[in-house]
C-alpha cells in the first residue's frame, strides 16, 4: 500500500524512572509479562505491515530491543533497528533515518502506544483525504486504578495537566488547533477561523501518538525546520498552523510532476479533467479557502491536517507515566485482554502452597513459587519470583525473579525486577527499582525506591 | 416445489406502489378472464411471459422522420398501445395522470422476474424486445390478453375458499371499495388467503404437478427453486416482534421469493462471500426496491479502513477512489468515471505480470477485482461501465507480440485517450453546440449539479451572453449549492429554489439544461432523481428540455421505469435535515414505530423521451429516437480506437 512504517520505541524515559534502566529499556518494560513493544508491533503484524524500522534510543537499548526482536518476531517481521543518539527527540530521530524513507506516506507509531485500534483505520483516511499528516486521537483514558480508595491523590493531579487542546472542523475530518499543554492563551490563527467558520474544541481527547505522514512533506519540514525536536510539540503544531498558508516547498514536489507532461495541450487537459474532479468532490474548507475570489484556482497553498478519531470502545493508551504503566497493566489483564497476543499465554502453573488464593484478573509467570496463606488480586507477577508466606499482593505488578519475604503486604506498587523484599515490608504506591533491597519490618508509602547509581 | 411455483404464477407476489404492510397483497385480476375456466392451451403460457407486455419499445413522436427508429418500432405496436395502456409506453398525458395504476405494475414484476432470472437479463430483454417488435399487431393483443388468462387459470385449479374468491372479486371490481376495508375485515381476508394457500400447496403435493401453465415454468427458473426462504424476506420478517406481526411474519414467508437481482441467495451468497464489506442488514427496505443494492453509509469507511493493509492486492489508487466513492466525497459520471480510469491507469503502471501468466489474462481478472471492489463502494454508474468494456476489450486486443513495458504503455495511453477524446474534448463539442441555444435575455433552468450544464453556463457567460440562470434543487444532496456557488463567483446572475417549487419557477423559463448519468437506446435519460420531474413540468410548460450528455455514456439498453435499475442512497439522509435540530419529528420513534416506517431514498430516475427535446452530444444535437444510432455507431467506433 505504499506505506512505510516507523516505530519510535525510545529508549529511557524520564517518566518511568525507577522502572526503567539501562538494562531495562522502555520498549521492553514488561506489560503483564510482555514487553511493551511487543503490543504494537503484534498490532502491525496483524495489519499485515511486516517492514518496519525500529528506532531506539542509544547504542544498548538497541542492541537489547534488536536481541529481543529478532528472538520473538523471527521469520514474521521484517524489521530494521535503527539506533538514534539520545535525547534528540522524535523529530530528531526521524530526521536521522529520513533517508530510509522512500514511501510515499509515512506511519509512525509510538512505541509506548498500547492500542486495538487498527492502523489501517488511519491510513485509510489518510489516503481518502490526501492530507500532509493525519493524526489518531482517542479518548482520554480513565486512569486511577478501579478503587479511588486504594489510589494515590498524587498521581491523578500530575495527570490532569497533561491533556491536549484539540480544535476540529464541524465535520471531525480535520485539525485545526493543536496545543499539547494547557497555557494561559491559546493562539489560534484567524485565517483558519474565518475559512471554517466554526471550530470545535474539544480537551477529552488525546492525541495517541500514531500518525501518517506524507514522506515529501515530512522531509521537507525536518529539513527546513532543523530545531524541530518533538513531533507532537513541534512538528504538528507547525503543520496544523500552517495548513492555509502551506510555503511552496510543501507543495513543490507534486507540482514537480504534474508538470513533467510538456506538452501544453495536455496540460490544459490536466486543468479540464483537475476541474472536473475538484467540481464533483465535496470541497474542504481548504479548497475554498484556496479559489480566488474570481474563481480560479489560486496561488494560495494549502495542505490537509485529518484526524482519525478512534471509536470510545477501542483501547488506546500510551505507556508514558507510572500511572500509565499501572492503568494498562490493569487493563490488559482485565477489560482489554484480548490484546494479549498468543505467544503470551501463561506459562506452566506456578506452584502454589496451601490456602493460597489467586484472584481473577491476575497473572502468574511461569517457574514462580509461592508459599502458604497468600493473596493475589489483580496483579501481576512475572517469571521465577519466589513469594513467602502470608504474603497479601493486591493491583501491584511483579516482574521477574523478585523474592518476596514472609509477611510482606504489597498494595498498589511495582517491584522491578531482582528486588528483595526481605520480612515483613508493607509497600503502599511505591516503585521499587531492579535491584534494590528492602531491609526487613520497614514500611514506605508512595515513595520511589531505587539503587544509588555508583 | 410445485406449490411455490404456483403460488409464483399468482400475481400477487409484488406489491408496486408503496402500499402499507398490512393491507391485503391484492391485485386486481381482469374480471373478464376469470371465469374462463378451462386451461388455456399450454404453449401459451410461456409465450405469454416472455412476451410481456413491458418489451414492446415505446412508441416515438408521431413524427418519425429521423427514422432512427423504423426498424425497431413496427407501426401496429403503436396502435396497440394507443389502446392499451398496459404496454407501458410514456403517453405524456397518462403518465401524468397515473400514480400506480395496477396495469403498470405488472408490468414492472414481470420485468423484474426478467431481470432475475438470469445475470444476462438485458440481453435477453433487448432480443426478446425485439422479437416482440417484430411481430403482427395480433400477437400484441393475444400475449396481453392471454397472460392474465393463464394466472386466472392457475387460481381456478386452487380450490379457494368462496370468501376469498368473493373478496378478491369485489377488490378487483371496484377499487375504491378497497381501501374502506377495516383492519378486521382484512385480516380475515389474510387468514382465508393462507388457508387456500396452504390448502393449495397440500393438494399439489398431493396430486404432483397439475401440468397447464405451471409445468413449463419451473425450468425457467431451477436457481429460486433451491432458494429456500428469500434471504431478505425472512431477515425483515424476524426483525418484526411482538405478537401483533406473527400473522405479518406469516404471510412473508408464504410471499414465493421475491424475484430480485441482488437478493437472489445464488448471487447475494456469492456477493457476500467475496465481499470485502459487511453487508448492511436489510432493515425496513422498501419492498420494491428489495432488489437493489442496499446502500452502504458511511459507518463501513472504519470497517474497510481497519482492513486497510489487509487487502495488498488492490492497488492504493483504485483503493483511494473507493473510499472516495464509499464516503461520497467523490460524485458525478464524469469525475467518477475519471478518477477510476487514472486509478486504473496508476494500476496498470505498477503492474508486472507474475510468473507463468500472460498479461491479458493476468490483467483483466486483476481489472475484474478492481471492479468488484469499486462496486461493492457504490454501484457503478453506466459511464464507468462502458468505460470498463473499452479498457477490458483494449486489453483483450493487445497484440501478443508486444513486451509487457510496451503494454502497458499502450493501455495507459489508450486510457488517457478515453479521457481526453470521449469526455474532455467530447465535454467541449458540447459547449459549443449547447452555447448555439443561448441567447440574449434567456432564462436557463437547470436541476442539480452537472459539470457539463455548468460548463455551458460559464462558456456562454464568457461569451458575454446575456442570460439568466435557475438553479433548481433538492434535498437530501443539495448539489445545487455547489454548483450555486461557482456560478456566483463566476458573476452570473442566478435564481436558487427548490425541486417544489418548480412549477412555479417554470413560467419564466425559456429553456432548461438537464444532464444525465446515461442515456438509454430508447431515449430514456437516466439522471440524478428530480430530474424526470422537471422535464415532465418543463414539458407540460412546453418550455424546451435540452439534456447534454456525452457520448460515452450512451447504454444500448432499453429501460423504462427507475424501478428495476437504479441505487439506493442512505435511507437516513432523507430524515434528517442537516443543521436542523428542531426538525427532529422522526427521532424518537420507537423501534416497534420504526418498523412501520420503510425509507426510499433513491438516487436516479428515468426521465421518458417525450419530455425531451434535443439530446446536446458530442456529436451534434440529435433527438431522443437517435441515440440507438449513435450507440451502435459507438460501439463499432470504441472497438477501433
Amino acid at each position: 500500500m505504499d506505506f512505510q512504517v516507523v516505530v519510535l520505541a525510545g529508549g529511557n524515559s524520564k517518566n518511568l524512572t525507577p522502572l526503567v534502566s539501562k538494562e531495562l529499556p522502555k520498549p521492553l518494560l514488561p506489560v503483564a509479562n510482555c514487553p511493551v513493544l511487543n503490543y504494537v508491533l503484534h498490532q502491525l503484524e496483524q495489519s499485515n505491515l511486516k517492514d518496519l524500522i525500529v528506532v531506539v534510543e542509544g547504542e544498548d537499548a538497541a542492541l537489547l530491543v534488536g536481541a529481543w526482536i529478532s528472538g520473538t518476531f523471527i521469520d514474521r517481521l521484517h524489521v530494521e533497528i535503527a539506533a538514534v543518539p539520545e535525547d534528540i527527540g522524535t523529530a530528531g530521530a526521524l530526521r536521522a533515518i529520513s533517508h530510509h524513507l522512500t514511501a510515499k506516506d509515512i506511519l509512525v507509531v509510538s512505541g509506548d502506544l498500547v492500542s486495538d485500534v487498527p492502523p489501517g483505520a488511519l491510513a485509510a483516511t489518510h489516503r481518502r483525504h490526501d492530507a500532509a499528516v493525519t493524526t489518531m486521537l482517542c479518548s482520554i483514558p480513565v486512569s486511577g486504578p478501579l478503587e479511588s480508595g486504594s489510589s494515590g491523590g498524587k498521581d491523578k493531579a500530575k495527570k490532569l495537566g497533561r491533556y491536549n487542546i484539540i480544535g476540529l472542523d464541524p465535520s471531525k475530518q480535520f485539525l485545526l488547533h493543536i496545543a499539547t499543554e494547557i497555557e494561559k492563551d491559546a493562539r489560534i490563527s484567524k485565517r483558519i477561523l474565518h475559512a471554517v467558520g466554526q471550530m470545535e474544541m474539544r480537551s477529552d481527547l488525546m492525541d495517541a501518538h500514531m500518525y501518517a505522514f506524507k514522506r515529501s512533506v515530512l522531509q521537507e519540514v525536518l529539513d527546513v525546520k532543523d530545531t524541530f525536536q518533538s513531533l507532537k510539540e513541534d512538528v504538528l503544531p507547525y503543520l496544523v498552523r500552517s495548513q492555509l498558508k502551506s510555503e511552496a516547498l510543501l507543495n513543490r514536489t507534486p507540482q514537480g510532476e504534474e508538470n513533467s507532461n510538456e506538452k501544453v495541450s495536455s496540460q490544459n487537459n490536466q486543468a479540464f479533467i483537475s476541474r472536473i474532479l475538484a467540481n464533483a468532490s465535496t470541497p474542504s474548507f481548504h479548497g475554498i479557502y484556496s479559489e480566488n475570489p474570481d474563481g480560479s484556482s489560486s496561488t494560495r497553498k494549502t495542505h490537509k491536517c485529518c484526524v482519525y478519531i478512534a471509536s470510545s470502545s477501542s483501547y488506546c493508551v500510551r505507556l508514558n507515566s507510572i500511572q500509565a504503566f499501572m492503568d494498562i497493566n490493569r487493563d490488559v489483564t482485565g477489560d482489554a485482554d484480548h490484546l494479549l497476543s498468543p505467544n503470551n499465554i501463561i506459562g506452566p502453573s506456578p506452584k502454589l502452597g496451601t490456602k493460597t488464593t489467586v484472584g481473577p484478573n491476575c497473572r502468574l509467570g511461569e517457574g514462580s513459587e509461592m508459599g502458604d496463606k497468600c493473596q493475589v488480586k489483580r496483579s501481576i507477577i512475572g517469571r521465577h519470583c519466589r513469594i513467602g508466606s502470608h504474603v497479601k499482593v493486591v493491583n501491584s505488578v511483579v516482574m521477574n525473579h523478585v523474592t518476596i519475604g514472609d509477611g510482606c503486604i504489597i498494595q498498589g506498587s511495582v517491584i522491578c525486577s531482582n528486588v528483595q523484599l526481605q520480612e515483613r515490608v508493607e509497600l503502599k504506591d511505591c516503585q521499587v527499582g531492579a535491584g534494590f533491597v528492602v531491609t526487613a519490618g520497614s514500611e514506605y508509602k508512595a515513595e520511589s525506591l531505587a539503587k544509588k547509581e555508583k | 416445489m410445485d406449490a411455490r411455483r404456483m403460488s409464483r404464477a399468482v400475481p400477487r407476489v409484488r406489491q408496486v406502489g408503496f402500499f402499507t404492510p398490512n393491507t391485503p397483497a391484492q391485485q386486481p385480476q381482469p374480471q373478464s378472464a376469470a371465469p374462463s375456466s378451462e386451461s388455456p392451451p399450454l404453449s401459451d403460457s410461456p409465450a405469454s411471459n416472455s412476451l410481456s407486455p413491458v418489451m414492446i419499445p415505446p412508441p416515438r413522436h408521431l413524427s418519425d422522420n429521423l427514422g432512427g427508429r423504423t426498424a425497431a418500432v413496427p407501426v401496429p405496436g403503436r396502435e396497440n398501445s394507443g389502446e392499451l395502456p398496459t404496454v407501458g409506453s410514456y403517453n405524456p398525458s397518462e403518465s401524468v395522470l397515473w400514480l400506480d395504476s395496477p396495469p403498470r405494475s405488472r408490468i414492472g414484476d414481470v420485468e423484474l422476474s426478467e431481470g432475475a432470472e438470469s445475470s444476462l437479463g438485458w440481453y435477453r430483454r433487448s432480443d426478446s424486445a425485439k422479437f416482440a417488435s417484430s411481430l403482427p399487431s395480433g400477437g400484441f393483443n393475444l400475449s396481453t390478453a392471454k397472460h392474465p388468462e393463464s394466472v386466472a387459470a392457475v387460481e381456478a385449479k386452487n380450490p379457494l375458499p368462496e370468501q376469498s374468491e368473493a373478496q378478491k372479486e369485489q377488490a378487483s371490481s371496484s377499487k375504491p371499495l378497497k381501501a374502506k376495508t377495516t383492519k378486521a375485515e382484512r385480516r380475515a381476508l389474510q387468514e382465508s388467503q393462507r388457508a387456500a394457500k396452504a390448502a393449495s400447496r397440500a393438494q399439489a403435493n398431493k396430486s404432483g404437478t397439475p401440468g397447464g401453465a405451471s409445468s413449463s415454468k419451473p425450468m425457467k427458473q431451477p436457481p429460486q427453486k433451491k432458494d429456500g426462504p428469500p434471504v431478505a424476506s425472512s431477515i425483515a420478517a424476524s426483525e418484526r416482534i411482538g405478537v401483533d406481526w406473527s400473522v405479518e411474519k406469516e404471510r412473508k414467508k408464504d410471499l414465493p421469493p421475491p424475484r430480485k437481482q441482488f437478493d437472489d441467495e445464488s448471487r447475494g451468497g456469492r456477493a457476500k462471500r467475496r465481499s470485502v464489506l459487511n453487508q448492511p442488514e436489510a432493515r425496513n427496505r422498501v419492498e420494491l426496491f428489495r432488489h437493489l443494492p442496499p446502500h452502504k453509509n458511511g459507518t463501513q469507511l472504519p470497517y474497510l479502513g481497519s482492513k486497510f493493509f489487509e487487502l495488498h492486492e488492490k492497488h492504493p489508487a483504485v483503493y483511494k477512489v473507493g473510499l472516495q466513492y464509499l464516503a461520497g466525497d467523490l460524485s458525478g459520471g464524469n469525475a467518477r468515471c475519471i478518477a477510476m480510469l487514472q486509478a486504473f491507469q496508476e494500476a496498470i503502471r505498477d503492474y508486472s505480470t507474475p510468473p507463468e501468466k500472460t498479461l491479458t489474462r493476468d490483467l483483466t481478472s486483476k481489472i475484474g477485482g478492481f471492479v468488484s471492489f469499486l462496486i461493492e463502494c457504490r454501484p457503478l454508474s453506466m459511464s464507468m461501465g462502458n468505460a470498463i468494456r473499452f479498457l477490458k476489450s483494449r486489453i483483450a486486443r493487445l497484440p501478443l507480440t508486444l513486451s509487457e513495458s510496451e503494454a502497458k504503455t499502450t493501455l495507459c495511453s489508450d486510457i488517457d485517450r478515453f479521457i481526453n477524446e470521449k469526455i474532455v474534448l467530447a465535454d467541449k463539442v458540447i459547449l459549443r453546440h449547447a452555447a448555439t441555444k443561448i441567447r440574449d435575455g434567456d432564462v436557463l433552468l437547470t436541476y442539480g449539479s452537472s459539470c457539463v450544464v455548468e460548463m455551458i453556463l460559464l462558456y456562454a457567460h464568457e461569451l458575454g451572453k446575456q442570460f439568466r440562470v435557475v438553479v433548481v434543487d433538492s434535498h437530501p444532496m443539495l448539489e445545487g449549492q455547489k454548483l450555486l456557488r461557482r456560478l456566483l463567483v463566476k458573476g452570473l446572475s442566478c435564481t436558487y429554489t427548490q425541486l417544489n417549487a418548480i412549477s412555479y419557477v417554470m413560467h419564466k423559463v425559456t429553456r432548461v439544461f438537464l444532464g444525465a448519468s446515461s442515456i438509454f437506446s430508447n431515449g430514456t435519460v437516466y439522471s440524478t432523481v428530480g430530474t424526470a420531474s422537471v422535464a415532465m413540468v418543463a414539458h407540460a410548460f412546453r418550455v424546451p428540455v435540452l439534456v447534454c450528455c456525452e457520448a460515452y455514456k450512451f447504454h444500448e439498453r432499453v429501460q423504462l421505469d427507475s424501478i428495476c435499475f437504479n441505487e439506493l442512497g442512505d435511507p437516513d439522509a432523507i430524515s434528517k435535515v442537516p443543521g436542523r435540530v428542531d426538525v427532529n419529528y422522526l427521532d424518537n420513534l420507537t423501534d416497534k414505530q420504526k418498523e412501520n416506517l420503510e425509507l426510499l431514498n433513491l438516487k436516479y430516475d428515468a426521465t421518458p423521451s417525450d419530455y425531451i427535446s434535443v439530446i446536446v452530444t458530442d456529436y451534434g444535437m440529435i433527438p431522443p429516437t437517435s441515440v440507438p444510432v449513435i450507440v451502435r455507431g459507438y460501439r463499432k467506433e470504441y472497438l477501433l480506437i
